[in-house]
């Protein structure tokens, strides 16, 4: 393979960055679910490249179960906001103040 | 070294990933998300795992980034272009974000990793089917439990219960 193992690495390391920018400083939570979908899909290309170059059939078949999760997550996800996008007529989390302490 | 068709991938996804959350628009920004998760499919076929990257794009770009993209057409006009937040807290997640890209990528590249190479073939999908129904099987169907579940509580807490039968269809 031409590719390394270090170079599927540190693109999902970047995504993983980004990501954590966009959970730390975004306060839409739509836009917040994007962020955790990107940390999710840096999570899953480390699975995979680490399972090829092992190699071990082992990465992909928790790649496989990790996007079916992320699937129901993010069906929980939307409907919960829907909800509170429904009780609030917002999707600023700073609004969401039903569980606050 | 990278080829070609990597790094295309990579300025595809990393930079379709910046545009999801920063775009101004929503709308805009789900379909940026789509490139991000279209991108992260184009590495599963890099990886000679082309079974990983067809699921990837049935169930992610196929699914989930039209799922997001309705429920964003469900959200008012003006809360779909409007951007929510801090312009110190910006500069503090920038920084953030490069300290992790700078200390965790130079961790790896001074770790061990960087000399695994492999010549051997790739795993067969059928693998990986033999592996779901034997090894992984109860956790398979731990899996099939909690989507079901899961559809079926989405479902229970977008139902509206304040709005009549005869509302619905008028």
């Amino acid at each position: 393979m031409t590719n390394e193992l270090v170079d599927f690495t540190l693109v999902s390391v970047a995504l993983l960055a980004i990501g954590i920018y966009g959970l730390a400083v975004k306060r839409n939570f739509i836009r917040m679910l994007f962020a955790v979908e990107i940390i999710i899909n840096a999570a899953n290309l480390n699975l995979v490249a680490f399972g090829r170059f092992l190699p071990h059939s082992g990465g992909q078949t928790l790649a496989l179960f990790s996007i079916a999760i992320a699937a129901a997550e993010v069906a929980v996800g939307l409907s919960l906001i829907i909800v509170a996008y429904r009780m609030y007529q917002n999707v600023d989390i700073a609004d969401f103040r039903s569980l606050r302490g | 070294m990278a080829d070609a068709a990597f790094l295309a991938l990579t300025v595809i996804t990393i930079g379709s990933s910046i545009a999801a959350l920063e775009m101004r628009s929503l709308i805009y920004g789900s379909i940026a998300l789509m490139g991000t998760l279209g991108g992260i499919a184009g590495f599963f076929f890099l990886l000679d795992a082309p079974f990983v990257a067809l699921f990837q794009l049935a169930v992610y770009v196929g699914s989930i980034a039209v799922l997001i993209l309705f429920t964003v057409m469900l959200v008012k006009r003006e809360l779909i272009f409007k951007k929510i937040e801090d312009k110190r807290r910006k500069f503090a997640g920038i920084g953030l974000m490069l300290v992790i890209m700078v200390s965790l990528g130079a961790v790896f590249l001074d770790s061990g990793i960087k000399t695994i190479t492999t010549d051997e073939s790739p795993v067969d999908f059928r693998d990986i089917g033999i592996d779901f129904v034997t090894y992984y099987w109860p956790a398979l169907i731990l899996m099939g439990l909690i989507l079901a579940g899961s559809v079926t509580g989405a479902l229970i807490l977008a139902r509206r219960e304040d709005v009549e039968n005869d509302q619905r269809i008028s």
